[in-house]
């Protein structure tokens, strides 16, 4: 199976071209939204890449000193490969992923509240009842808990892969603390600075309101006992956090206050953090750490880094947490097969995003699938992450395969399964020169009095020749994310309902 | 400003000021200890003096051992184990910095991760072989480094105030003990009062405190202990005096009181010590007893550092 290349046709799409579609006019052989970028490329300098990947090398090695500062060994993993082609994503394209992730959030937000109050999706039988109250992802203290807006997840990371032209397909939904905005941000200003002659040639769909959005939607999440402005933080769970760059540079560019767990202080249901000028009210925090290290007087006891209290005052509605509590619930790979009914049940809308098809295999049809066609299918633990309890049949021994067949018959409702995808490729600049590599995409949702998306988001890439794999673990690395910008709109930079 | 900002600000300062003082007392007992064939030859005086001005002369009668050259000076600049061996306020400082990374300017983490890094390279072996000056006066460029670059790169903020406020506590304590230990050691010995051993004694107590043209300068005179400890606790231009030190902690903890709008115990302590200190003569003090009066200054200064972290590091 070839993969979907983002920039040139392949054959399969040029025998297309000849039926009309639009593709075909322009260069030959590169699709609509790369041609501006390939005019620029084919008419540079033949050395041009070469010169500017150095150039971005010493920028990004620059930054890279911001990185490393954190990591007293081993500082050169958290530099994070930064490839210099962009990604590009026509104004359609976008328009039409967006309204799609919008609607996946709305429902997400919604099945949320549902199972934390009514239960009607548990009630009409859409979802299996234990597949939610038994999940270690359910947090029985939000149950009939009150809070802002019913919204829940008020920052998502929906990621993407792409398989065709109009084929995009949600891999998973990232509802508890999605990070990697800050990479979305940094690599446009490296764009930016490297190819500013680009800029000039192709209009690209402006990324940098992020943090004025976030902020926006932090404050549209005031809690309902908040009358004034309402003072938004920034709760970290410290300085060796994995992505401690990250919090800091949100709350740098919010102009808000980084706190830890020790700045602040519960006294009767209020959170307040200490300041040189004495205790100051918070009413809303952006929190970067798990449901589980939150407050040590409700969740586990052991954890340091948390607030004592802080659950007490979000009963009250005296704060907002940003995630709310408990929607792990909600990306659990157990739930995924479920969100496009979540859209039909809640918004009576089909879904304009799709799942990659799923086998459940609690579903006797599904197991009994999964099982005759193993070799070819990728076989996933529900409450596993990180691939640990993981299958992928066309790079498994056949020993390896059966092994696992044993442990699917032994407990099948642990696991779901999914055909290997052929992700899209993208030109990507290696030591051979361009070459085409699989992406990803994670666009960022935001849900505050209205819902945001800004244009872009962070897009993975598997520098390895082949590799799906686009974890920075793994030799993964990141691209610029364009969004083209329409010649006589700009309703993509607001980012607003459709 | 979050109390945890201005608590790492402060103690960044403080360590890094306190690196800065432990090169200057080592500086001076090394001068002191080539010198001792004025009289004190196969005695270690001076470094249980250091030992003592430092407040390490406990924690190193622990490890044992007598107080050598080699024994006090690895002791107060490597030993990771002790908290206030160069090596340890260097490595502190430089955590406190790096908690507060986007706090402070680049440069001036720069020049404190760069001090830390360079800090890391040497040891006692390197420095015995490459000469002990040439390591004290690099710890004690690289601590004015740090403060030059935060001065000349810092907003006037309550970040850069809370550092000045570290750098002037520390620098008190550090010029309030070496006066009271070199005063206490030396005086005693009424022998020498006027002879060389004394000439070079004080002449090293002001290098100490970089204080030796200066004192030339305003009294012009032969070094008199009496116009040593005037210059080192009442003159407000010399910028390592109490005196001087305190006019700037009471002038920036009154700033933080105008624009915080609260009451703080701190700055009516820190108003009461300056008050002392522009009153007081030098006489008085003589009759009173020196040591008394620094012994109380000391105390005082102590408690000054405790009420400061509790109005603005530990609200409740």
């Amino acid at each position: 199976m070839t993969a979907f290349d983002e920039m040139d046709l392949g054959p399969a799409s040029q025998s297309q071209s000849q039926t009309g579609q639009s593709q075909s006019q322009g260069s030959a052989g590169v699709r609509a939204p790369y041609r501006d970028y390939k005019r620029w490329l084919d008419a540079a300098p033949g050395d041009m890449l070469a010169r500017r990947r150095q150039e971005a090398d010493l920028l990004f090695r620059r930054l890279g000193i911001t990185f490393a500062v954190y990591g007293e060994g081993g500082d050169t993993e958290r530099l994070i490969p930064f490839d210099i082609v962009p990604r590009i994503i026509a104004a359609k394209e976008w328009k039409r992923l967006r309204r799609g992730l919008k609607q996946r959030v709305k429902a997400l937000n919604a099945f949320l509240d549902d199972i934390y109050h009514k239960r009607e999706i548990l009630r009409a039988g859409t979802i299996p009842e234990d597949l939610i109250l038994k999940n270690a992802a359910y947090v029985n203290h939000m149950r009939d808990v009150t809070i802002a807006r019913q919204t829940y997840t008020h920052i998502a990371g929906i990621d993407l892969v792409r398989t065709a032209e109009n084929e995009f397909y949600v891999l998973e939904d990232n509802c508890r603390t999605p990070s990697g905005v800050s990479y979305m941000l940094e690599n446009r200003e490296a764009m930016m600075r490297l190819f500013p002659d680009l800029f000039a040639q192709v209009r690209v769909a402006p990324v940098g309101h992020y943090p004025d959005a976030l902020l926006q939607t932090l404050r549209d999440s005031a809690p309902p006992n908040c009358e004034d402005e309402p003072t938004v933080a920034l709760l970290t769970p410290g300085v060796y956090n994995s992505a401690y760059f990250e919090h800091v540079f949100l709350a740098e560019q919010m102009g808000i206050e980084l706190v830890e767990g020790g700045d602040l202080v519960v006294k009767d249901d209020v959170v307040y953090m200490r300041t040189v000028g004495g205790l100051k009210r918070v009413d809303v925090l952006y929190r970067r750490l798990d449901d589980d290290f939150l407050d040590p007087k409700v969740f586990r006891k052991d954890s340091m880094i948390g607030v004592p209290g802080i659950f007490g005052a979000y009963k009250a509605g005296n704060i907002t947490l940003s995630n709310a509590v408990g929607t792990g619930v909600a990306d659990d790979k157990s739930i995924y097969p479920y969100v496009p009914d979540m859209v039909r049940f809640y918004l009576g809308e089909e879904p304009i995003l799709a799942n990659v098809p799923t086998y459940v295999l609690r579903r006797p049809d599904d197991l009994k699938y999964t099982l005759e066609h193993l070799p070819e299918l990728v076989v996933k633990e529900v409450h596993g992450s990180g691939g640990y309890g993981m299958l992928v049949g066309p790079k498994s021994t056949a020993a390896e395969i059966e092994a696992f067949r044993a442990k699917i018959i032994a407990k099948p409702e642990a696991y779901i399964a999914q055909p290997t995808l052929a992700l899209s490729t993208c030109p990507t600049f290696v030591e051979s020169g361009i070459a085409p590599r699989h992406v990803d995409l994670r666009p960022f949702v935001l849900s505050g009095e209205t819902m945001r998306v800004v244009p872009g988001g962070l897009t993975r890439v598997a520098l390895r020749e082949g590799s799906l794999v686009v974890n920075s673990s793994q030799g993964g690395g990141t691209k610029d994310t364009w969004v083209l910008e329409e010649d006589d709109s700009d309703d993509i930079k607001a980012g607003e309902d459709d | 400003m979050l109390s945890r900002a201005a608590d790492n600000l402060y103690w960044l300062n403080r360590y890094v000021e306190r690196a800065e003082a432990m090169a200057r007392i080592l500086g001076v007992a090394h001068r002191m200890s080539m010198q001792s064939t004025h009289g004190s030859v196969g005695r270690n005086d001076e470094w249980e003096a250091a030992l003592i001005i430092a407040g390490c002369d406990k924690s190193f009668a622990l490890h044992g051992g007598p107080a050598t050259r080699r024994a006090v000076i690895d002791f107060l600049a490597f030993a990771p184990d002790n908290p206030s061996s160069i090596h340890a306020c260097l490595k502190a400082g430089r955590e406190n910095a790096r908690a507060m990374r986007a706090q402070i300017t680049s440069e001036a983490w720069e020049s404190i991760n760069a001090a830390w890094l360079e800090m890391r390279t040497f040891s006692m072996a390197k420095v015995e072989a490459d000469g002990f000056s040439t390591f004290f006066d690099w710890v004690r460029e690289r601590s004015q480094l740090f403060r030059g670059v935060a001065e000349g790169t810092m907003q006037r903020d309550d970040a850069y105030r809370f550092m000045r406020l570290g750098t002037l506590l520390e620098r008190a304590d550090s010029t309030a003990r070496i006066l009271d230990v070199k005063y206490h050691v030396l005086l005693p010995s009424a022998s020498d009062i006027g002879g060389a051993v004394d000439y070079y004694q004080w002449g090293a107590l002001l290098r100490s405190v970089s204080a030796f043209r200066i004192y030339r300068q305003i009294y012009r005179d032969s070094i008199r202990p009496l116009k040593v400890a005037e210059l080192l606790v009442l003159r407000e231009d010399f910028p390592r005096s109490l005196h001087a030190c305190f006019a700037e902690i009471v002038q920036i903890l009154q700033y933080l009181r105008e624009s915080y709008r609260r009451d703080y115990p701190s700055v009516r302590l820190a108003e009461s010590m300056l008050l002392k200190l522009r009153y007081d003569q030098i006489d008085m003090i003589f009759t009173g007893g020196l040591h008394e009066y620094l012994t109380n200054i000391i105390d005082s200064n102590i408690e000054l550092g405790a009420a400061i972290a509790r109005d603005f590091m530990q609200p409740n």
